[in-house]
């Protein structure tokens, strides 16, 4: 059944010592969609991540991707089935240039990887790929400089470029904008749009014009629950949505 | 700066130091005491061999006297009691110590920090015990006597220099491949687990599997160490085994330079010098000793290469 649903969770619960992160949530990700996870802090999104990502194992319910049942996956399969997470706190190989960080991605295909006897001059052959990419995220310029150096926004955009690098068909990002000034958010929101041609893309994102301008559909969190979900339009008219996301009388707009 | 030169043949600053080095050690024999050079290459290729996994995967073994100790015994032994030869004999104890690093490494990288060092004391202190129990390595009294043989049949390793040059190649060899490893795409992958590990699954690595073979691969390089130390002094005893060995080789690479592959190497020679030239000085070498180690992690928190490395890499010495 690999129709017109890519994620499909059933009763996704994950419970630590009682308290329930995530409660019975059924969630349904449309192939080739952009669709934003949202909620107050606490609301089970980044464990929502880490369930679907196989980096938490969920207490009860099932999760299929792409109609194969992936509930008891090692998260490196997962990765390597197509669907590739990206983390709240910019996740970069320090120690590597910008470069090697996107051919680690690059690399995992070639079979190699294994090859501790293999010259380092044999990866070479992956560096115009690796080169297109990180300037598909605008920081040729910073090809050789250790990816510990780089700015927040830059590494961000590194990241990015390494996810991409996998060309994966699902594509989750935890907070893609967290911590970016307002030309980088931008510079950020046209490169996801971008990807997300022939791509599914599930996001969290606080920033609630982002989730506007970008998503497909919505899914509102509250305490671990699926609250509603829908159209931008359809959730900002909804009073719950605005109560529990705000905690008061405050429209959703301008959250940022 | 594009250079003239196809990168291979350029004549670059390190190639010519690791030259002029390796023209040193040719000579040294001839002015310097070749035990004592020895039991320094020795110990050199040891903390190399142990900082493959500290400083390229991030992990503290605190339990390396196991392999270095034990693949000591199986090489003596196959030596003196079944007359090995000693290139077979040295083989069969990196082989021994590369299983012991297989059966152990998996079980031990599920665990990281303080836990992973732990675990790796536990089985080493089980193997001290073992070699403190079993027949064939003569308990208290180590094996001893054991003879140098003669190397493929030709060589006759019993003459020091003989055997200084066999130490020598079988260091530069072992060191060689150790950079390999570390540049090679496996090595690669190493880096990224140790900078970022959640993020190395995430792409699709199944980072147990590359611990594994690191810690493999170090475990069988720290056998060779022990087998060709045994060999020079001709006898294996408790103390190859013993914890204190784990722990001495936790300090050359951090009085070196972690992360880099030759200070390692340059700590363990530090070491080795200082307790071989201040020995009479009798139980002040452990207290020189850990002064010193206090004085380095204090002011070079990367280790003495790691202070020369801004002034090697701006001549081009370093990459």
């Amino acid at each position: 059944m690999t129709g017109d649903f890519i994620i499909e969770t059933s009763g996704l619960t994950k419970e630590f010592k009682g308290f329930y992160a995530v409660a019975d949530v059924d969630l349904r990700v449309r192939r080739h969609s952009i669709h934003a996870l949202i909620g107050p802090n606490g609301a089970g999104k980044t464990t929502c991540f880490n369930l679907l990502t196989k980096f938490l194992s969920p207490s009860a319910g099932k999760i299929w991707f792409n109609g194969k049942d992936i509930t008891q996956a090692k998260p490196a399969a997962i990765a390597r089935q197509g669907m590739v997470r990206s983390f709240q706190i910019s996740a970069v190989f320090g120690h590597l240039t910008v470069l090697e960080n996107v051919r680690v991605a690059l690399q995992r295909v070639e079979g190699t990887s294994f090859h501790f006897w293999r010259a380092g001059t044999s990866l070479e052959h992956l560096n115009a790929r690796a080169e297109e990419l990180i300037g598909a995220v605008g920081i040729a310029e910073y090809r050789d400089i250790p990816a510990g150096e780089l700015s927040y926004g830059r590494k961000r955009a590194l990241e990015i470029a390494t996810t991409l690098a996998l060309d994966p068909e699902m594509l989750l990002l935890d907070e893609p904008m967290a911590g970016m000034g307002t030309e980088d958010i931008k510079r950020t929101a046209e490169l996801i749009k971008r990807v997300s041609a022939n791509r599914t893309i599930l996001m969290v994102e606080h920033n609630l014009s982002v989730v506007a301008d970008l998503s497909d559909t919505i899914t509102v969190l509250k305490l671990g629950r699926v609250l509603t979900e829908g159209s931008y339009a359809e959730i900002s008219d909804n009073p719950e949505v605005v109560e529990a996301y705000m905690g008061s009388g405050h429209g959703a707009e301008g959250h940022g | 700066m594009t250079s003239v030169y196809p990168p291979s043949i350029k004549p670059s600053p390190q190639r010519l130091l690791i030259l002029c080095l390796l023209a040193l050690f040719i000579a040294a024999p001839f002015a310097v005491y070749p035990v004592f050079l020895m039991k320094g290459l020795c110990f050199a290729l040891f903390a190399a061999a142990f900082n493959l996994l500290l400083g390229y995967v991030g992990l503290l073994s605190f339990g390396h006297a196991m392999f270095f100790g034990f693949s000591a015994y199986i090489t003596t032994h196959a030596a003196k009691e079944w007359g090995w030869t000693p290139e077979t004999a040295i083989l069969l104890g990196v082989l021994t110590a590369g299983v012991m690093g297989v059966v152990t490494g998996w079980l031990a990288i599920r665990r990281s920090g303080i836990y992973f060092a732990m675990v790796t004391l536990a089985f080493s202190q089980m193997m001290f015990f073992v070699a403190l129990q079993a027949p064939f390595t003569h308990g208290e009294d180590g094996i001893q006597g054991v003879p140098r043989g003669h190397l493929f049949g030709l060589f006759d390793l019993g003459d020091n220099v003989v055997m200084y040059y066999f130490v020598l190649a079988v260091f530069t060899g072992s060191l060689m491949l150790i950079h390999r490893i570390v540049t090679s795409p496996f090595g690669q992958v190493l880096k990224a687990i140790r900078d970022n590990e959640p993020r190395a699954i995430s792409l699709g690595y199944e980072v147990e599997r590359y611990k594994l073979l690191a810690f493999t691969l170090s475990a069988a390089l720290s056998g060779l160490a022990g087998s060709l130390k045994a060999l020079v002094f001709q006898l294996v005893s408790l103390t190859d085994v013993h914890w204190h060995m784990s722990g001495e080789v936790v300090l050359m690479p951090l009085l070196g330079g972690v992360g880099t592959v030759f200070g390692p190497a340059m700590g363990a020679f530090m070491i080795v010098a200082i307790q071989d030239y201040f020995s009479e000085a009798g139980s002040w070498v452990t207290i020189i000793q850990g002064v010193i180690f206090v004085v380095c992690v204090l002011l070079f928190r990367n280790g003495v290469l790691g202070v020369l490395a801004p002034a090697l890499k701006k001549r081009g010495i370093m990459v």
